[in-house]
């Protein structure tokens, strides 16, 4: 039987091209943010002007599809105005929702914008029905975006002890560490993944190559991984690097360089009370989010007509050409 | 001056056997210059059961030192065993509790407790949310900067409650899902065989050239090097901090709190303690990376 309520498919949208080819490609939703520090994905040639926004919104709704902007970093003390600013703005342009993690910044639009909707970030790290109700009954929040960490199982247990919306990454990058809750990036180069939307920044990795071909992956003077000559060389972020404990040899420590995809537990993450299913990737380029935002698009429409989605080979696309259930399909995975 | 320069120690965040967990708050209790002492798992709800035959006889011990005693909660909140150890916790009578996750925030509403630094609180709308709520210290984040650190100083004395700062030991620097010890060990979360108990101090990890980057406890990742704030530390005392907390590791944390004490009461220089902190810890390597706003690995003594 078709599942009876049909799930959004919200998509990255890194730039203005970016969010138009997402629309295009089928997302009902997209998420973005602003130029500056007030979200995750504080990429140097990523994210929106004011003015761009402004309009990118405008054209999103004359096509039907919903613009949820993403302020979901921890402002620092002494610079909330930067925020505050940015939930206003995205309030005048018609935002259909932001996408918040802060207490103060949640307060702020709470109390500020009571008619714009409140989505929890993964930022905020609620991973329990007791903190997402608090977000929910002191802030008025409609939706959470969950941790990458719960079963299938969970999440359906979950959704009947909350009031709100769920929202769940169906495919991408798999952070290995809590989200919102990780200063390794800042440990490591002074940048903060909670404060300025930065997670192992490209501007501070460095690779080098030694006569034998050897390829190593520095981060502000600790060595990442090491690929030796025509081994895949991926993206090194500090949790899924290789090194070595008790002298053994390197080994991932964290996380295999891998892509998240749920597409074949779709109905099931349905069934499981998912009304949203997020897709990551605001840093892809265009191309990636066509090809990605298509087959989810298909695979969505096949759901919900009862039937099994037929899935498009998405591994080219995925990390390290390498695809997991992580948490969702066991806890074996933990 | 103690009044107001208090010293606390932090929660034992490692898998100690349950005997020396005990001995080392009792040895805290009788000999340690504290004003304060958190006790709890703040890791791994699945340790928890392991020190709860001792937790009543830790507490009364304290106190009886004249400990003020504040029960950690747990850091990352998703099973029903985490969901009720923090309620069963966070509902006790005659207990402050220390809220580390937004699972505990409703049940302690209205109720004096205090706010852990695993609790994201950047600023001071969150603060004066919080306060208002009945949170009355907070120890910050590890990785705030002294720019931010000032401007929660003056939120604090506004709104009446007290800002505390880690300034000893590993940094607490991410959690996960996911259990690395047991990974190590070619094991899964639940069936995890306690593997952590093995590191007192956490499983050092290094990169390809041997360096020791970070450390593993469990779900938790760490910095390998041990935070130092002692040079910081008249700096941090203006800023408006109250209180100054030490994160305990395997060595002798009775010398450590008496080195900071002295520092504190201005009976010692930096340079002297940090001296005496590092004869008892060889190869230690410093940090203070953060409250400087550059990478929190580094070490710099140059003035704070």
């Amino acid at each position: 039987m078709p599942p009876s309520i049909r799930p959004e498919l919200v998509c990255p949208a890194g730039t203005p091209g970016g969010l138009r080819t997402a629309v295009e490609a089928g997302a009902d939703a997209v998420y973005c943010g602003f130029q500056d520090a007030t979200n995750a994905r504080n990429f140097p040639g990523l994210n929106f002007t004011r003015k761009e926004m402004d309009a990118s919104i405008a054209w999103a709704h004359e096509r039907g599809a919903k613009v949820l902007v993403a302020l979901n970093t921890f402002p620092p003390a002494g610079q909330t105005q930067l925020w505050k600013t940015a939930v206003d703005d995205a309030a005048h342009f018609g935002a259909d929702a932001i996408i918040v993690a802060d207490i103060g910044v949640a307060r702020y639009a709470a109390k500020h914008h009571a008619d714009l909707r409140l989505h929890l970030s993964v930022q905020a790290g609620a991973s329990s029905p007791e903190a997402i109700r608090f977000y929910c009954e002191t802030f008025g929040v409609r939706r959470v975006v969950l941790p990458r960490m719960l079963t299938v199982a969970e999440i359906k247990s979950l959704h009947d002890e909350i009031p709100c919306e769920i929202e769940a990454f169906v495919f991408g990058n798999i952070g290995m560490m809590a989200e919102g809750r990780c200063s390794l990036t800042n440990y490591v180069t002074g940048i903060s993944t909670n404060m300025d939307g930065v997670c192992s920044p490209a501007a501070q990795v460095v690779f080098e190559e030694d006569d034998a071909r050897t390829l190593t992956a520095r981060m502000g003077g600790f060595t990442m991984d090491r690929f030796a000559c025509g081994e895949a060389a991926g993206y090194p972020t500090i949790c899924k690097g290789r090194y070595t404990a008790g002298g053994g040899k390197p080994y991932y420590a964290f996380e295999e360089p891998v892509s998240l995809n749920l597409s074949a537990l779709l109905p099931d993450l349905v069934n499981a009370g998912v009304t949203a299913f997020k897709i990551e990737g605001r840093q892809r380029s265009r191309a990636y989010v066509r090809e990605i935002v298509s087959a989810y698009r298909k695979a969505v429409d096949q759901c919900m007509a009862g039937e099994t989605p037929h899935l498009a080979d998405l591994l080219a696309l995925a990390e390290g050409h390498r695809q997991t259930q992580g948490a969702f399909a066991s806890k074996k995975w933990r | 001056m103690t009044g107001t320069r208090a010293l606390s120690i932090g929660p034992v965040l490692f898998n100690w056997t349950p005997e020396s967990w005990r001995d080392f708050y009792f040895r805290m209790a009788d000999e340690a210059p504290v004003d304060a002492a958190y006790v709890g798992e703040v890791v791994c709800s699945k340790r928890a059961p392991f020190f709860a035959p001792h937790f009543e006889a830790v507490v009364e011990r304290l106190r009886g030192g004249g400990k003020e005693v504040i029960v950690s909660l747990l850091a990352q909140v998703t099973s029903k065993i985490d969901r009720r150890l923090v309620l069963d916790l966070a509902g006790m009578e005659g207990l402050t509790v220390e809220v580390n996750d937004a699972a505990a925030l409703a049940s302690v509403s209205g109720k004096p407790h205090t706010v852990g630094p695993f609790f994201n609180v950047y600023n001071e709308d969150t603060l004066c949310f919080l306060a208002h709520r009945g949170a009355e210290v907070f120890c910050l984040p590890p990785e705030l900067p002294k720019q931010a650190i000032a401007v929660l100083g003056d939120a604090a004395a506004k709104h009446d409650v007290q800002i505390e700062v880690q300034v000893f030991g590993r940094i607490p620097l991410a959690l996960s899902a996911r259990c690395y010890h047991a990974r190590a060990h070619g094991l899964t979360k639940d069936g995890c065989q306690f593997v952590c108990d093995r590191d007192p101090d956490g499983m050092t990890l290094n990169t390809w050239e041997g360096k020791p980057f970070l450390v593993i406890n469990g779900i938790q990742t760490m910095s390998h090097s041990c935070l130092n704030l002692l040079h910081e530390i008249e700096t941090l005392a203006g800023l408006g901090v109250r209180r100054f907390r030490l994160s305990p590791d395997s060595h002798d944390m009775v010398q450590t709190a008496q080195v900071f004490r002295d520092v504190l009461d201005g009976r010692m220089n930096a340079d002297e303690a940090c001296t005496k902190l590092a004869a008892d810890r060889p190869g230690v390597e410093f940090s203070n990376g953060f409250f400087h706003k550059v990478a929190g690995n580094t070490w710099s003594t140059a003035s704070a």
